[in-house]
């Protein structure tokens, strides 16, 4: 009776998604929003990744609402994590063997170098403020992992992090003052596909990239330190 | 093209099959990482270097990062290595 009622909701849900597609016109976006942004967005917003173009520069009130998003969600994490002490378990981790501690050594500043250029580069190339400060926090991870004694600081972490939000908003809030909306980008637009331009997006990018970053790595280490010392 | 692209979903559907199939939860991560690994390429192949890097980051390192994390505070993460059986209290 359950898998029948399964089956037909199932069905039901099935023809109902049929109906909507079958009125679209196959292999024709039905919406032309995409196309006319990659005609805008390079005079408009200078970016040489149209990705970044729309994620900061069109879009910018969602990503704030990202970062909102992965803010609470490690709070909630860091709520969850932080307050529970585990108790039983042997506090002090020993230190990983050579080969990790070794690798540790050589991957910790690659992957810096690496994390950087994606946040940096946002603008120019793939990647932006999440993937590289995603790969930030893997990259400040890897000596926990070899070094459970030593760890970084959870109020520099959050310091680091708070002050990347407000930079992030304070970005936004400086378009109102020229009277422009929200988190329109600043700055002069720059010569096309080099370092500095694009206005603000590297910026913001570079926020984010930091925000991510110290969040997640918050987060692991909370995670991995599930009862070592109070924050 | 059209070959690697069937290659890829093949071996991202046997590694989503291996984390059903697999009993050792620390080995059915790491095969739920290799499925985002296998998405992350073929978004590569689809022209979406930005959404492959981000699956790629977030769903093959991190969520993996993360689940073997939680694995080792919940006391479940036994290799079969005999070398510290304190974690086994759980």
């Amino acid at each position: 009776m359950r898998n029948l009622a399964t089956l037909l909701f199932l069905g039901g849900l099935v023809f109902l998604l049929a109906a909507i597609t079958g009125t679209l016109p196959f292999g024709h976006p039905p919406m032309l929003v995409g196309q006319a942004i990659q005609q805008a967005a390079k005079p408009e917003v200078g970016a040489a990744n149209v990705v970044t173009a729309v994620v900061l520069g069109y879009r910018g009130l969602d990503t704030l609402g990202e970062l909102a998003i992965l803010f609470a969600a490690a709070t909630a994490g860091g709520l969850v994590l932080g307050g529970v002490q585990a108790k039983g378990r042997n506090n002090a981790l020993p230190a990983a063997g050579f080969v990790l501690r070794a690798g540790t050594d050589v991957l910790f500043p690659l992957l810096l170098i690496a994390g950087l250029y994606v946040v940096i580069h946002g603008h120019l190339t793939p990647g932006g403020g999440f993937q590289g400060g995603v790969i930030l926090a893997a990259a400040f991870f890897l000596p926990l992992l070899a070094r459970p004694s030593e760890s970084l600081s959870h109020i520099w972490l959050s310091v680091i992090e708070g002050l990347a939000g407000t930079a992030f908003i304070a970005l936004g809030l400086g378009a109102l003052y020229n009277g422009d909306a929200f988190l329109t980008p600043l700055f002069d637009k720059g010569m096309f596909g080099e370092l500095v331009s694009s206005g603000s997006l590297p910026l913001l990018y570079l926020a984010v990239g930091l925000k991510v970053g110290a969040e997640l790595s918050s987060l692991l280490m909370r995670l991995a330190h599930d009862d070592g010392a109070a924050s | 093209m059209m070959g690697v692209a069937i290659i890829v979903v093949a071996l991202t559907l046997g590694a989503a099959l291996a984390v059903l199939l697999l009993e050792n939860l620390l080995a059915a991560i790491a095969a739920a990482s290799a499925v985002s690994l296998g998405v992350a390429v073929m978004f590569v192949l689809l022209q979406a270097p930005d959404v492959a890097m981000t699956e790629a980051v977030v769903g093959a390192g991190l969520s993996g990062l993360i689940l073997a994390l939680a694995l080792r505070r919940l006391g479940l993460a036994r290799l079969d290595v005999p070398t510290s059986g304190e974690n086994t209290d759980a």
